[in-house]
């Protein structure tokens, strides 16, 4: 191959991939072009729907955080303040009193106050609180269902394929506005 | 006093019960107790709703990426300085890896622009969009500047390469062929709604967030391992988005250079590629008789698309246990397969789907639905995977000419660990003479 030749094919080289080149920045501004059409200013962060979610337990071990993101949250609104709180006390409980062994929670995460006779304020622990909806569960089946689970965005990583969607039997998790995070019933 | 308390549960108990047996469906929507008439002042708590925290924004994470990218642009073309890049893959693990914690990234981003297209309801974020064109865009102008210390799954790799050993040269075509299966995939499952299956297997993000399950971070522990010895092992044969970066990149209009003048041919550099990516000049290549060359082509492209549909054909046969991880085709099947006259639901997915109150007809309808796209993916899949591997195939079979040492242009990851075996470099030629 002579000197001419060989800057011949040299050329044609580049000219192919320039041309490639061309082709490959249109598709992309395609793309791109497409895509922005669609595209919204605001991340999505996780959430859970309230009326979907039955209270696996899942949120508890599913989640790549430890303590899991997902936390129980008071609706005080709704809550009943009630003295014998089906979301607080076991069914069996001997006395109302805060005794570990009275408790529905594992972690001693709800936090019970008395505001005024008969009535009792239930606050949670959100940094002990572990998202296994014990009594989120009795709370909607026996109360008024003012526990639900919510993911707390300031524990949140925010995967890109959250481990809990990906587990949860009912389909509850769903992908919310950053600017509207949360899905509380009030 | 105890007596009163059990007493007193007793009833509520009973009394709640009774509501319950007796069927007031209407009364659970309602408040069970009343709402409490305090005496005393008292106002209801706010439920809080902390904010997401972040140390910037998602458009300022847009900012810095593509400052990154010119940095390493800078470090790649103007000053050649492999230092300078290093430098750079340290700041982006930290940042990018272990402060913003991985998601959303351009890698995974894949899955995000896949699923805008093909589910109107999702609403992919400007940031996302942005953070899956702008590394792209750069590799169609300067080549894989994002793989050379920007992306932090590449930099965790990048610090442990320690004793590169060279592969053979089938073994590393043949490993990397995995990336385009992975990918494939990837946009399967991402577009049938399925999951996103990249970030599901991300094996280093258990590090970045130093908290993972065991799996996660024997996998990323065990690549780490690997990558000291088969560099960067998870970029060259498994990284889906190195698959459109090397498209991108093999057209690019610049690209780095081993050597910044005319190559001496002197082989200081033919070792210095951990990943084996420089081409060798070959100057006593004799191109094979034309006749012969042509003969083999034509049968090579004639038997492309023979493997093309030979691999739709296994898609599609595969397209069933593919949908059967479809969340909402698993929840029909577990239905189907309920016993005759079960009173309690066998799992909790069929238990949440009989709560919930939707139709069997509108579920079953969306689970066939799914099913036919996964069987039209698994074709197209299939189809698609034979067309890179036969273009591979004739790729392989060709032989070029070459007369200089130069980066592979769709692999290299700019790392520029090449620029300091070039002699000719300015800054190695001072060190040689001793200055």
């Amino acid at each position: 191959m002579n000197e001419s030749t060989h800057d011949k094919t040299l050329k044609r080289k580049e000219f192919i991939r320039d041309s490639f080149q061309k082709g490959m920045t249109f598709v992309l501004g395609f793309l791109a072009a497409v895509g922005l059409r669609k595209a919204q200013n605001s991340n999505t962060v996780w959430q859970i729907d309230p009326e979907k979610c039955i209270h696996c337990e899942n949120c508890s071990t599913k989640c790549v955080v430890e303590p899991s993101a997902v936390k129980c949250v008071q609706d005080y609104p709704i809550c009943g303040y009630c003295q014998l709180c089906f979301g607080y006390f076991q069914p069996n409980a001997n006395e109302l009193t805060s005794a570990a062994e009275n408790q529905i929670c594992p972690t001693d995460a709800i936090e019970r106050l008395f505001i005024e006779d008969p009535y009792w304020e239930y606050n949670i622990r959100e940094d002990v609180c572990i998202g296994c909806a014990k009594c989120v569960h009795l709370c909607e089946v026996f109360g008024n269902a003012s526990f639900y689970l919510q993911v707390r965005h300031d524990v949140c990583v925010n995967c890109n394929d959250c481990s809990i969607a990906r587990h949860c039997p009912a389909d509850a998790f769903e992908r919310v506005s950053k600017d509207k995070p949360y899905l509380l019933k009030t | 006093m105890i007596r009163l308390h059990s007493m007193t549960t007793f009833l509520f108990r009973v009394a709640v019960l009774l509501v319950m047996v007796m069927g007031f469906q209407a009364f659970s929507q309602e408040n069970r107790f009343p709402a409490p008439e305090f005496e005393s002042e008292y106002t209801f708590p706010e439920t809080t709703q902390p904010p997401q925290e972040g140390l910037f924004s998602d458009l300022t994470d847009v900012v810095i990426l593509t400052g990154f990218l010119l940095l390493a642009c800078y470090f790649v073309f103007k000053t050649r300085s492999r230092k300078g890049l290093f430098g750079l893959t340290v700041a982006s693990l930290i940042y990018f890896g272990f402060i913003r914690q991985g998601c959303v990234c351009p890698i995974g981003s894949i899955q995000n622009v896949t699923l805008s297209f093909f589910d109107p309801g999702y609403a992919l974020a400007l940031s996302t969009l942005l953070f899956f064109v702008i590394p792209l865009g750069f590799a169609l102008f300067a080549g894989r500047v994002f793989c050379s210390g920007i992306c932090p799954l590449g930099a965790i790799q990048d610090l442990v390469v320690l004793h590169p050993i060279r592969l053979p040269r089938a073994v590393n075509e043949g490993l990397s062929m995995f990336k385009y299966v992975y990918f494939g995939l990837a946009v399967l499952f991402a577009a049938t709604g399925t999951g996103f299956i990249i970030c599901r297997f991300d094996p280093f993000i258990g590090f970045f967030r130093l908290n993972a399950n065991p799996g996660m971070i024997f996998f990323g522990a065990g690549m780490l391992m690997i990558g000291a010895f088969i560099a960067r092992p998870y970029c060259r044969f498994l990284c889906p988005y190195s698959v459109l970066l090397n498209w991108m990149s093999r057209f690019s209009k610049w690209h780095l250079s081993i050597t910044p003048d005319h190559c001496i041919q002197c082989r200081l550099c033919e070792d210095s590629c951990p990943f084996d990516y420089i081409h060798q000049p070959n100057l006593d290549h004799k191109p094979e008789s034309r006749r012969i060359g042509l003969r083999r082509l034509n049968v090579l492209v004639l038997a492309v698309p023979l493997l093309m549909l030979l691999f739709g054909w296994v898609g599609s046969v595969l397209a069933e246990p593919m949908a059967q991880l479809n969340h909402t085709v698993a929840l029909v099947e577990q239905i189907l397969d309920e016993p005759e006259g079960a009173t309690e639901p066998s799992t909790d997915s069929v238990d949440a789907f009989r709560q919930s109150g939707q139709s069997w007809d509108a579920l079953l309808a969306t689970a066939n639905s799914i099913r036919k796209k996964f069987y039209v993916g698994g074709w197209l899949l299939g189809l698609f995977i034979g067309l890179v591997f036969g273009l591979k195939w004739i790729r392989l079979s060709l032989s070029w000419s070459r007369k200089d040492y130069e980066p592979d242009r769709g692999n290299c990851l700019s790392c520029g660990r090449c620029f300091q075996a070039c002699p000719n470099d300015k800054e190695n030629l001072l060190i040689s003479q001793g200055v």
